[in-house]
């Protein structure tokens, strides 16, 4: 059946790239894209290095810890932003939780 | 930090996707590669519909590439630069060797989407394509209900048929996007085509009116909407996307003949998009070959098809701004629209270098409002449907 989706992000969340959004390097521009129905998006920098942690073990409280460490950043400052960007995809449905269950 | 939409929607592009992806490059004056190709695999289709966007002229299942061919396109797409393949047609499942060439394209790195009438899928034949690595999968709906649907459709059953196919797709844990394609005989069903989008747990709804070029162009006074029915339509839009966000994306197409401004026709011609035609054409956009007096290059010439995209005389015709007479040479809006679509240009002026008369600065534009307005009033509610044939009266008398 399918996953859950439409998610609500917060620190808790262990958000995970939908099987049909993929992020890929684009050898030919080279830039990183995340491929979506109809839509090619374009995540900067930073959104790159956030959407490469999304492996749907760990959770965003977590990537924000290792963000806020690796950039000596304000951790609130950093928690606003990756929760609204995660949050963003979310409701455009290129992202989702890992499933409960594991069969 | 963010992640910017770059939508390389072939219908109506909503944002410019080169423009944020070549931000190095005037996109303008390099023409890159188009992030999405539609492939219309074949023009064979069991639906009938009265607004079919392939040519009147259908190419033949002779003609069509072969297997050893499509394959050979994926991977030269997929090399230049290309991300997306859209397996279109007529209708793409009635190819034998489709599950072959999703995987192919799979293989190669193409992300890949099925737009498709879904009547001639089974379970199976959905799971196979998933498991070839399809992405997504669109349906058309013709309405909410099998009277409409099937009518419009000119096939018996094929709008319950439609529902089973979209049910199983979510059950397969693949995005759906519901395409309804509206007009004056179906506009009243919006607001429950909606609701069925949601109870189907569709991702996406296109609700796109229809564009008049080809079939839809010859049944235009049985489709065309009045313009109350576009106001409202617009108003239930509105309201849906407001109400559901988060939970369905709706997508709109709104009718140029009621617009002041044209659309900006396939992202300017020959500037993001292209399809490959059934037999290997590569052209601007699928009405493309309603354009009398314009050749257009095939794969199977001697030529690559990045050198075609580049180099092509049909593609540079109306290219960027250059070509352009005025009113749209010292228009503002000149690189926002392009000059509107050719193919309507050409359908409508007997010329496709002419202002789009969807455009309020065109000499045509207050004729074909008031010939809209008019046909939208009009009694024929008929239909003549899409077949090799040249086409199929409706049975029954003109009353509407």
């Amino acid at each position: 059946m399918a996953g859950p989706r439409h998610i609500s992000v917060s620190e808790e969340s262990r958000p995970v790239l939908p099987r049909h959004a993929k992020l890929k390097f684009d050898e030919t521009r080279q830039v990183w894209v995340i491929l979506a129905p109809e839509r090619v998006l374009a995540p900067d920098e930073i959104a790159v290095e956030v959407l490469k942690l999304c492996d749907g073990q760990r959770s965003v409280g977590q990537m924000v810890d290792m963000l806020a460490e690796k950039y000596a950043a304000p951790r609130e400052a950093i928690a606003t932003d990756v929760v609204a960007m995660l949050q963003d995809l979310a409701d455009k449905g290129f992202l989702t939780q890992a499933r409960e269950k594991t069969s | 930090m963010s992640v910017t939409d770059t939508s390389p929607a072939p219908a109506a592009a909503i944002q410019d996707g080169l423009a944020v992806l070549e931000q190095n490059k005037s996109t303008a004056e390099t023409f890159g590669i188009p992030l999405a190709v539609l492939a219309e695999m074949t023009h064979r289709c069991p639906l009938q519909c009265p607004y079919c966007s392939n040519p009147l002229e259908l190419d033949r299942a002779s003609g069509e590439l072969t297997t050893e061919e499509w394959k050979k396109v994926l991977s030269e797409l997929a090399e230049i630069g290309v991300l997306q393949i859209h397996f279109s047609g007529g209708e793409p499942t009635a190819r034998k060797d489709l599950v072959e060439l999703v995987q192919h394209a799979s293989d190669v790195g193409l992300y890949s989407n099925l737009i498709t009438s879904a009547v001639l899928l089974t379970r199976d034949k959905l799971a196979a394509l998933a498991d070839a690595g399809l992405c997504h999968v669109q349906i058309s709906f013709q309405g909410n209900e099998p009277i409409i649907a099937d009518r419009v459709a000119g096939l018996k059953d094929s709008h319950r048929k439609k529902i089973e196919v979209a049910k199983w797709t979510r059950e397969l844990d693949l995005p759906l996007t519901v395409n309804a394609v509206m007009h004056r005989q179906n506009l009243h069903q919006l607001a429950d085509i909606i609701q069925m989008a949601v109870d189907l747990d569709a991702d996406r709804l296109e609700v796109a009116n229809v564009q008049y070029y080809g079939w839809a162009l010859k049944n235009r006074a049985a489709l065309m909407p009045t313009l109350d029915q576009i106001e409202e339509t617009t108003r239930i839009v509105d309201e849906a996307q407001a109400r559901l966000k988060g939970v369905l994306t709706i997508d709109y197409v709104v009718p140029d003949y009621y617009a002041l401004r044209p659309k900006k026709c396939m992202g300017g011609w020959g500037r993001q998009f292209f399809n490959i035609s059934p037999t290997g054409k590569i052209l601007p956009c699928h009405a493309a070959e309603s354009i009398t007096g314009l050749e257009f290059e095939s794969v199977r010439s001697n030529h690559s098809i990045a050198w075609i995209w580049q180099n092509s005389e049909a593609f540079n015709r109306y290219r960027g701004t250059g070509w352009m007479p005025e009113p749209c040479r010292s228009c503002e809006f000149k690189e926002v629209d392009f000059g509107g679509c050719r193919c309507q240009a050409f359908a409508l002026t007997g010329d496709a270098g002419n202002t789009d008369p969807a455009c309020a600065l065109s000499p045509m534009h207050d004729a074909i409002f008031k010939q809209a307005e008019l046909e939208s009033a009009g009694a024929s509610n008929r239909f003549l449907y899409r077949n090799f044939a040249g086409g199929t009266l409706e049975a029954g008398d003109d009353g509407a």
